[in-house]
């Protein structure tokens, strides 16, 4: 094996410039005759705009001043939903407009109401407090359950009760029927709490305009720098594709909340245009808790049918899911295909039916968050069959094996519209049960009993579409976008290579994963890869990195556009080697002729490529620069088993985590250092989800955790040392057979440890975050309650 | 940030002469509260009076019966003191868990207490051990110092030059910190020192407050168990998104319970 080829745990490329201090990012890059943009913002949740007084900022000094009106006028779109869902009865959701700037209202505390242009950020801070904006201050609905209400106030006027869509999937019939004939069914109501992305960068923009050329160029902080492009240049801005250009450079985190297109992105590239110089934004990070997408927010009734056994007979769903003020790109697929197609979860559940509303409400729009439906969907899934395992009297992991879906019964369609291709899930838990030493807890709980602490163990069983593809799945489920993956391996005359790809990395590493993957096919050393993304005006057409899928597309496009160098090689060491192409190997970063000792390294075809004096040109082009486009035949489907022991103080509420074991398949694995750091990252935002992270809004919609003195992040402090392992079974549809790491662990880890809190106390309907006020008022409820 | 004149005297003299010549000054010491709200605009003093660079205001004196500290000097120098922690271990202990590390090399004890914020650690020290404060004009008895949130005895203008402790008997501090900011949702001194039983509780209401019930029972009885029966009333205490008025005033009993059990060893 090439040591720094598949497999190895190659320390990442690009880690010397981020830990130098030498990284580029969007705020880094500053263009000739810059200006700065502050956005000025609703301070209300729901507001009509009375009138916008600008003269006073333009009188002292402002480059510009732009409002809703001059949007408007300029003949600006809305922002676009990339997604569109049909209701139950067929016909389309409602798509209420998105103006890059307010005109008449306001929908949430955040929302933009100008855009104050000045020669330094600071100066455009103080004029932007002479905006004067007069006000008409509306009733605000928050809560999604209760805005369905009616006489709850309107968001928009053109979408009756606040009712975006109400979607289902599944047969109800059949689930129906199942429920008739259970011997136990259990009930279960949970809130999933609403999550602020908190990237470690907030977002940025540059906006720049080229008189001489005509082109535009858009410098930002997006996971997706073409779907940008192709979004904001063809639906909001009007220009074409090859006058605009857009750049993301070193991206500082995602999280999902960097893949849609902001306001803030086309205001610039447009106002930069009209104002004829480059125009600078940067979030404040208490700007990025009002304008960043948010994550989750779903209200959920589950129940479960169970026959005399323990076997799931059906299981029916139903869930409100918050829009927030406005549809940000991708929202509307999030709490339907991204989330109601995993309900399933791991088991052989024969009947599932799931019905969901999506409402509006004047808090920040919601999209997608580091798992994106997925973590909301195994969250309902593992909750209620731990309830279902205590109600029935039997062993959670116990139950769990029971009704998993057998490796045996591969591959496997769900009621829910997927068929899982691989997995051996009993194994997972198996494992998983062993690194924790299940047969133990008995007696540390009773070591913790003895310090008088509570003690828990839950388990968290988890599937997940990944590598989120194939197009004409999406396409077929109301996507507007394709979903497939590019990659451009150009070798260079002395045997280096750069490639090209349309996966974007924001932190997963691609410049180090990408790479090993052309050094084992190529042979080449590593140092002589590298990796280029995040450019329109360098790379092929791609769609970004999301979804856990840039691996499991991109590096399968990768994989493919090296067969492609590597058969365009072996034309031409069969030319040089005078032999048959067919009697010609590859193995090692050698052109080998069969049965002689004739070689040539990859390094001499390569420059023959470049210097073919006696090519026949007819036969062989010179070059050797591939590209391919992957559009994979199924999604990819991650797996695996979180194990979550807590101890608990019951005289504070204080739970510890003491240990977290997951067992992953990811299919083969790259670079196994990476896939660690990616399960460790995600079970730190699932462990931050369970325990402390909260969006809260009071009645009027303002956001009372809008930073980090309210808003809870997990710290390193709050978790143990996690024990990780795979299980290898590799993707059966993809060349690499991979399947995506990058949002497991936030997926998993959730359920894990509220099950274990819910284990520890006893109390079977905490809700997250279980902070340590919510377990100890749920301690005493039960105490209370066994004491009457 | 709104724009300001930005003065830096090297004596407490200069400082308080800028101070009253200026519209609306504020002093400067860490800074860790007032520069993110003038970061924020939510402050826009016309002068910033920086006091960091005044000598006599920095240092730990540790004397057979107090232990100083100079106003300008930082937690991390309180907490790492071996001085400190030999003399009072409760001191050392409360110093090291504020903030975090990068806090606790800006922030001062002179700046924290002047600024008292209801969530902050050393009120609990400078009540809970009866310190003295003393100031450019004259010393305060701790337990006259705090007067309300964000509320203290200093005249405008006044400053703070140092704090000293009187050497308790026994002492602990136990905080229940706030996950998100890590400020005190409940901080509790428990003391026995020369003038008596103390118990000061920090971050539990508007500003400190000593709880006579507690004293009084530890009097007779320094253990845990003797204050176990001691009801805080929940009445007038803080109350907001991370914990109840009536979360608040259990903890206080817990983590005064803890603290006499650290006390008493």
């Amino acid at each position: 094996m090439n040591e720094n080829g598949i497999g190895a745990r190659v320390r990442r490329k690009e880690d010397k410039r981020f830990i130098t201090g030498r990284g580029n990012y969007t705020d880094d890059i500053n263009r000739h005759g810059q200006t700065h943009a502050v956005f000025l913002r609703s301070p209300h949740a729901h507001a009509r705009i009375v009138s916008i007084d600008t003269k006073a900022a333009m009188a002292a000094g402002a480059v510009a001043v732009l409002t809703g009106k001059d949007v408007a006028d300029a003949g600006i779109n809305g922002l676009p939903c990339g997604w569109l869902i049909h209701n139950k009865d067929g016909s389309p959701m409602k798509e209420p407009g998105h103006p890059v700037i307010a005109l008449d209202r306001v929908r949430h505390v955040g929302d933009i109401v100008a855009m104050v242009i000045a020669e330094s950020k600071n100066q455009a801070k103080d004029l932007a407090e002479l905006v004067e904006v007069d006000y008409e201050v509306l009733p605000a609905a928050v809560n999604a359950v209760e805005a369905l209400k009616p006489g709850a106030p309107q968001v928009h006027d053109d979408v009756e009760g606040n009712l975006c869509y109400d979607w289902h999937l599944g047969e109800k019939d059949p689930v129906d029927a199942a429920f008739a004939q259970a011997a136990h069914v259990t009930k279960l109501d949970v809130y999933n709490n609403r999550l602020a992305p908190n990237a470690m960068e907030p977002r940025a923009a540059i906006g720049e305009y080229d008189r001489a050329t005509g082109e535009h160029t858009l410098y930002t902080t997006s996971q997706n720098p073409h779907v940008i492009r192709l979004l904001m240049g063809a639906f909001v801005l009007g220009l074409p594709e090859h006058k605009l250009r857009v750049v993301s450079p070193d991206v500082g985190g995602g999280f999902g909340s960097k893949i849609f297109h902001y306001a803030e992105e086309a205001a610039v590239t447009w106002a930069a245009k009209v104002v004829g110089r480059p125009i600078k934004w940067n979030s404040d990070r208490s700007e990025a808790f009002i304008s960043d997408a948010q994550g989750r927010d779903h209200h959920t009734h589950a129940e479960l049918a169970l026959d005399n056994d323990g076997k799931f007979l059906g299981f029916r769903v139903s869930t409100t899911a918050n829009m927030g003020a406005y549809l940000s790109t991708f929202s509307t697929s999030i709490p339907t295909y991204l989330y109601a197609t995993l309900l399933a979860g791991l088991y052989a559940t024969p009947a599932i039916y799931a019905e969901v509303k999506a409402a509006f409400t004047n808090t920040v729009p919601v999209d997608a968050y580091r798992g994106a439906g997925r973590p909301e969907a195994c969250f309902v899934v593992e909750s209620i069959v731990d309830k279902a395992a205590r109600e029935t009297g039997r062993d959670p992991a116990a139950l769990r094996k029971l009704n998993l879906i057998p490796a045996s019964a591969m591959p496997y369609q769900t009621p829910v519209a997927l068929q899982y291709d691989s997995g051996d899930f009993v194994k997972n838990i198996d494992d998983a049960l062993k690194v924790i030493d299940y047969d133990g807890f008995p007696a540390r709980c009773d070591a913790s009993k003895k310090k008088g602490m509570l003690r828990g163990i839950g388990l968290s069983s988890y599937i997940e579409a990944c590598g989120i593809a194939p197009s004409t799945v999406a396409g077929a489920l109301g996507a507007r976008a394709g979903l497939y993956e590019s990659a451009e391996v150009r070798v260079h005359p002395t045997g280096s290579v750069t490639v090209f790809t349309g996966s974007h990395s924001h932190g997963q590493g691609h410049e180090t994963t990408f790479a090993q993957i052309v050094c084992e096919r190529l042979g080449v050393p590593i140092e002589n890869v590298e990796v280029v993304h995040g450019d329109t005006g360098k790379i092929p057409f791609g769609m970004g990195t999301y979804g856990s899928r840039s691996l499991a597309v991109g590096g399968v496009a990768l994989h493919n556009s090296l067969e492609k160098v590597i058969a365009k090689g072996r034309k031409i060491a069969a030319h040089m080697m005078e032999a048959a192409e067919t009697d010609v190997e590859f193995k090692d970063g050698h052109y080998r002729v069969a049965g002689t000792d004739k070689e040539l390294a990859f390094g001499a075809i390569a420059l023959q490529a470049y210097v073919p004096h006696n090519f026949p040109h007819d036969e062989l082009e010179p070059g050797l620069d591939e590209t391919s486009f992957y559009d994979p035949k199924n999604f990819t489907y991650p797996n695996g088993c979180h194990i979550c022991e807590v101890e608990i103080d019951p005289d504070t509420g204080v739970t510890r985590i003491e240990r977290f074991v997951a067992v992953d398949d990811f299919g083969n694995i790259i670079n196994p250092m990476i896939v660690e750091g990616q399960v460790h990252g995600g079970i730190m935002q699932g462990i931050g989800q369970a325990l402390c992270e909260d969006c809260i809004y009071d009645e009027s919609g303002q956001l009372l955790t809008g930073s980090y003195m309210d808003y809870c992040m997990p710290k390193a402090d709050m978790v143990p040392f996690y024990e990780v392992g795979t299980n290898v079974v590799p993707c059966t549809h993809n060349a690499l057979g991979v399947k995506g790491a990058g949002e497991a662990g936030t997926i998993g880890a959730a359920a894990a440890v509220i099950n274990a809190i819910r284990h520890a106390t006893g109390v079977g309907d905490i809700q997250m975050p279980a902070t340590s006020q919510r377990v100890w008022q749920a301690i005493n409820a039960s105490a209370a309650q066994a004491a009457e | 940030m709104y724009a300001f004149k930005y003065h830096k005297p090297s004596s407490i003299e200069d400082a308080a002469k800028v101070f009253s010549g200026a519209d609306d000054a504020r002093y400067l010491s860490g800074g860790h509260t007032l520069l993110p709200s003038m970061k924020l605009r939510l402050a826009g003093p016309s002068d910033i009076v920086d006091l960091s660079g005044i000598a006599g205001l920095k240092g730990i004196k540790v004397e057979a019966d107090k232990v100083t500290i100079g106003a300008g000097t930082r937690h991390n120098d309180v907490a790492l003191s071996a001085e400190v922690r030999a003399a009072i271990p409760a001191l050392a202990d409360l110093a090291g868990g504020i903030g975090d590390f990068q806090v606790r090399n800006r922030g001062t004890i002179g700046g924290s207490i002047a600024n008292a914020d209801p969530s902050a650690d050393y009120p609990a020290a400078v009540v809970g051990l009866g310190a003295t404060v003393h100031t450019n004009k004259r010393t305060i008895a701790g337990d006259d110092f705090f007067t309300g949130m964000f509320e203290t005895a200093l005249e405008d203008g006044e400053i703070v030059t140092a704090v000293s402790f009187p050497r308790p008997k026994r002492a602990a501090y136990m905080k229940f910190p706030n996950p998100a900011s890590r400020y005190a949702v409940v901080g509790v001194m428990v003391a026995e020192t020369a003038s008596g039983m103390r118990v000061a509780v920090t971050g539990a209401a508007a500003s400190v407050f000593r709880v006579a019930e507690m004293e009084q029972a530890l009097a007779s009885n320094f253990s845990p168990d003797a204050i176990a029966g001691v009801a805080v009333p929940a009445d007038n205490l803080n109350s907001d998104i991370h914990a109840a008025a009536d979360y608040r005033a259990h903890l206080v009993g817990v983590m005064a319970k803890r603290a006499v059990a650290k006390a008493a060893g």
